[in-house]
């Protein structure tokens, strides 16, 4: 009697090609699994694809949207590409991007009655700065002291969060408004230029743009960047270098932290234009998902950002055409990382079917 | 199967091509800031929303939309593709709205708990719910065995305070040596942190409790605890069905009916609408039988007379914590004071959160 054993393996020579062309199967592979869930819940399969996918970006103004919404996702992912590269396991980007966006948003409201050309730049410096303290908190941790950074920073998101809530209750409240949680209005000083008249995409975008180029150039141009890559390939190699381990953590989540730092301070000078509790619905912890479906690549990033803030689009322009629940949208994003992550192990692993015998078996 | 799927794929085409297509239809749009399943706030605007439907207007919402950057998108593309009036149901959509309405002066908005009206094409409005309170305050005032009412408090805000404020006044004209206390939790909805809160204040001897936030968890918490407890925004009976003496119920139904054929009618005009038990946005459910027969009867009376305006939830004299009089013997707070209210009466514990 013959017996099918499943064995896997690793693969020594898994091509390096497939490697960024998974996120693309992964992508066609949501869509398909999309489709199927669409169609077991009765709906047109192909007709509420096209809501999800191609009517939110058939206009200008949804286009914008697109640009808009991928923005802070495409910043705080090239930061997380520096620590994710190197081995660093950020999660508490969300947090980060708040704690800037509470440092950038009081020096926004120090000046909310002048104006001046140099305020914005202030409160984007002050944002950056607010997100690389906040995330040295769990880079000294662990350089220093040994602690889990997956932790530490996870739980830092709370702590910034509860703390952006107190402000807004309380010292920060606009005192004209009635308690409501939430604080003045910015000056016009302290938003973020829009780049054309009726649509609210700013000029964050140049930001994030050029935190692409810059991380390029730092990963594959300098010598940081090679610690960085070193690292992230073999911890005991990097020693043997002789790298600065300690410096080089520090400083992947400074970066990383300055970028949630500027995407927290870009929400709020630009679409949003105060402090309130809701100012960032989980971009910290989705630009997770970005960073891996970019492959930790600076351009990969730019194209994994415009591909996940169409989930986000694409379930509010399904709900509002179909009314197919807006929980899809996490679906999808779920539904993309799994894939991704599936593939990955069958492009690095084999799976082979033995077939035994069964007297085989009892070795 | 198969035959459908090539069914799909040939209407794939036709629809690539021809794009959304706008169409003349009176249509109404709702955008919810939860889940519609979340027996509370949402739950109750969706309910309203059934009735919109039910009148025979074709409607369409979309769910637990953020208060933050995401809100303006999602009402102008309600506004871009066809609806005629958009409902937006939580105070954090008051720019957002107001935003959209400039660039569409032909699209009607109605924005609930709001104060701001910037456009000619923007209404605001919201319940007494206060009214309901002053029934739950009698009630409490009569129930309690340990004199104490415990309170669950989402935002220092006036509604908020005007809530306790009621309540408290209502439980002290029948019982004069009650007091209540509060906890804020500053959250609409988290049934973690609201369990907490209730359970917090049995622990402090509150044999009532009392929410002003949106989940069933207080509810549930007080059942097992056996203490009493009354249900907020919708009929939370089912899930705490001793416990609970009966609801404030928010009806919107009659309200967005009525809106939304005035829109399509032609008729409807900008107002600022504050409707109470009176006109039914506030309504109670059944009184819980263990009140007793004499409570219940006493209850129904002052509810008629605050509908019919004969009592006012908030008649002189009322003092605040310090005993500065507030409203003088036989006069009533007026609508901009109820509007603005930001201190608590004597008898509450503890202070506003700053």
């Amino acid at each position: 009697m013959e017996v099918p054993l499943i064995k896997i393996e690793k693969r020594n020579d898994a091509p390096m090609a497939l490697y960024f062309f998974t996120p693309f199967i992964a992508i066609i592979l949501t869509i398909l699994g999309g489709g199927i869930i669409f169609y077991i819940l009765g709906f047109n399969p192909i007709e509420a694809l096209k809501f999800y996918f191609i009517t939110p970006i058939s206009n200008l103004y949804g286009f914008s949207e697109l640009l808009l919404k991928a923005t802070p996702l495409c910043l705080i992912a090239i930061g997380l590409s520096f620590c994710f590269k190197s081995n660093n396991w950020n999660i508490g980007a969300e947090g980060q991007l708040t704690f800037g966006a509470i440092i950038g948003g009081g020096v926004a409201l120090l000046f909310y009655n002048q104006d001046g050309f140099y305020i914005l730049p202030l409160v984007i410096l002050a944002g950056a700065i607010g997100g690389m303290i906040f995330a040295l908190i769990p880079a000294i941790l662990k350089t220093y002291f040994n602690t889990n950074e997956i932790l530490v920073s996870l739980m830092l998101v709370y702590v910034s969060k509860l703390l952006l809530d107190y402000l807004v209750v309380g010292p920060w409240s606009n005192p004209e408004g009635f308690n409501f949680p939430e604080t003045r209005q910015f000056s016009d000083s302290s938003r973020m230029p829009l780049l054309f008249e009726g649509l609210r995409i700013h000029a964050g975008i140049f930001l994030a743009l050029a935190a692409v180029m810059l991380s390029w150039f730092i990963l594959y141009k300098t010598y940081l960047g090679f610690q960085i890559k070193v690292s992230g390939l073999s911890l005991k190699t990097a020693k043997y270098a002789g790298f600065k381990g300690k410096t080089m953590i520090l400083v992947v989540f400074m970066i990383s932290g300055a970028c949630a730092g500027i995407a927290g301070v870009g929400e709020i000078t630009g679409p949003i234009g105060q402090l309130h509790r809701m100012i960032s619905p989980d971009y910290g912890f989705t630009a997770i998902i970005v960073a891996f479906l970019g492959r930790l690549n600076p351009f990969g990033i730019i194209f994994a950002s415009l591909v996940v803030a169409l989930t986000y689009l694409g379930a509010e322009t399904a709900q509002i055409f179909l009314q197919i629940p807006k929980y899809t949208g996490q679906v999808f994003q779920g539904m993309i990382l799994f894939f991704l992550l599936a593939s990955d192990y069958l492009l690095f692993f084999k799976v082979k079917i033995l077939n035994l015998k069964k007297n085989e078996l009892r070795h | 199967m198969y035959k459908n799927f090539l069914r799909y794929l040939i209407s794939a085409f036709f629809l690539l091509g021809l794009g959304t297509s706008a169409n003349a239809e009176f249509k109404v749009g709702f955008v919810y800031v939860g889940p519609t399943g979340d027996h509370g706030w949402t739950y109750q605007h969706h309910e309203g929303r059934n009735a919109v439907e039910a009148a025979g207007i074709k409607t369409t919402f979309v769910e637990s939309v953020p208060e933050g950057a995401d809100a303006e998108r999602v009402i102008r593309q309600l506004a871009q593709s066809g609806h005629d009036l958009i409902f937006t149901t939580s105070f954090g959509y008051m720019d957002p709205t107001n935003k959209v309405a400039k660039d569409f002066p032909n699209v009607k908005f109605e924005h609930a708990t709001g104060y701001k009206r910037e456009h000619s094409n923007v209404s605001t409005y919201s319940a007494r719910f206060y009214e309901g309170r002053t029934l739950l305050g009698h009630i409490a005032g009569k129930m309690t065995k340990t004199n104490t009412i415990g309170y669950i408090a989402s935002f220092p805000i006036p509604e908020v305070i005007r809530g306790i404020n009621a309540m408290t006044l209502a439980a002290q004209k029948v019982n004069p040596n009650i007091k209540t206390k509060i906890v804020w939790v500053f959250t609409w909805y988290d049934p973690g942190k609201e369990a907490e809160a209730a359970q917090a204040l049995i622990d402090q001897g509150a044999d009532i409790i009392m929410q002003h936030t949106d989940s069933t968890a207080p509810v549930q918490t007080a059942e097992k605890a056996g203490v009493w407890s009354f249900g907020q925004a919708s009929d939370m009976q089912r899930f705490a069905p001793k416990s609970i003496l009966t609801s404030i119920i928010d009806d919107w139904a009659p309200y967005y009916v009525e809106r939304a054929i005035a829109a399509r009618d032609g008729t409807w005009g900008q107002q600022d609408t504050w409707h109470g038990l009176k006109e039914g946005m506030v309504a109670m459910a059944p009184y819980n039988s263990a009140m007793g027969s004499d409570l219940v009867k006493e209850v129904e009376q002052l509810q008629k007379d605050l509908a019919s305006g004969k009592t006012h939830s908030f008649t002189g004299p009322i003092y605040d914590q310090k005993g500065n009089m507030l409203v003088a013997e036989g006069k009533v707070a007026d609508d901009g004071m109820l509007a603005g209210m930001s201190v608590y009466v004597k008898g509450v514990e503890g202070d506003i959160p700053k």
